[in-house]
């Protein structure tokens, strides 16, 4: 039967009742099913699941800051990390930022009068990797910024995530193939799972992202 | 209804998400109906304010700026 036809055999009343009361019990039915929609909305806790795959500092700060406003609006919230991401949840944070092959990265001083603050110092990328300790330097940088700015630490952040009760799950692949140790992580680690165990629940989330 | 705030947050200094995660925080101390005041100078916050309180169902009592500083009162709900 062609979709069209069984549309059809549904529209078409089997019943007198139907063919006198048709249009009422549409009515009632599409005034029930609203009713029934706002009812399941209202009652709906939206979902949050982040995959986190990036170990750098500035990568760090969006599943940090989206799980724990989230999680401030109320929202179940569940993380995994998985390759370089597993960093974001060692127990001592050594996490860098490096301007190299990051163009975007504005390279600006934290300190000094304003003038100096405002000149982007671009630099060729061949000058970057070839001073040793840039990186360290870039970092020491972007920290200050970030405490001049008021914006929190990723260890503040993870703190906050971990008091708000978001789930923070680790990809056990991952602590294999680089040879971590489990003990080397916080201890609020929910679980140790790997892509099975967390599709279904980024399935079942109102909102998925990958970092 | 008395409008008067009972309580207060100072979340001055503060950068996007962390007005947001204090507020949170402080509300969830606070019976229903009481009311919380919060400063703040991050001007993400206005509009972020706002979205928090739809979303969780609390009152945003009043919302203003002030020289540079942004007023926030919830009432719990």
């Amino acid at each position: 039967m062609s979709a069209n036809t069984q549309l059809k055999s549904i529209q078409s009343p089997p019943s007198t009742l139907l063919r006198e009361h048709g249009a009422d019990l549409d009515a009632w039915f599409d005034a029930r099913y609203e009713a029934k929609r706002r009812e399941e909305i209202a009652n709906h806790t939206p979902s949050l699941a982040i995959i986190a795959t990036k170990g750098t500092m500035d990568w760090a700060y969006p599943p940090f800051i989206l799980a724990s406003t989230a999680s401030a609006l109320g929202w179940d919230v569940s993380v995994f990390f998985t390759f370089y991401g597993l960093e974001l949840l060692k127990k001592d944070l050594h996490l860098e930022v490096s301007p190299l092959g990051n163009p975007s990265m504005p390279m600006k001083m934290p300190f000094g009068p304003q003038w100096f603050k405002e000149i982007n110092w671009n630099m060729p990328n061949a000058v970057m990797a070839g001073v040793p300790g840039f990186e360290k330097m870039a970092t020491a940088l972007m920290k200050q910024t970030v405490k001049n700015n008021g914006v929190a630490s990723i260890k503040e952040l993870r703190d906050l995530c971990v008091e708000a009760d978001v789930k923070l799950v680790a990809c056990q692949m991952t602590v294999e193939l680089f040879g971590h140790r489990h003990e080397d992580f916080i201890p609020e680690i929910k679980d140790w799972i790997g892509a099975a165990s967390f599709l279904p629940v980024a399935q079942q989330s109102d909102v998925c992202l990958f970092i | 209804m008395n409008q008067t705030a009972t309580h207060t947050l100072d979340a001055r200094g503060l950068n996007c998400p962390l007005p947001i995660l204090r507020t949170k925080k402080a509300l969830s101390e606070l019976g229903s109906g009481e009311i919380l005041a919060i400063t703040s100078t991050d001007p993400g916050s206005l509009k972020d304010m706002q979205a928090f309180c739809k979303q969780t169902g609390n009152e945003l009592v009043e919302s203003r700026s002030d020289q540079g500083e942004f007023v926030f009162v919830v009432r719990k709900a």
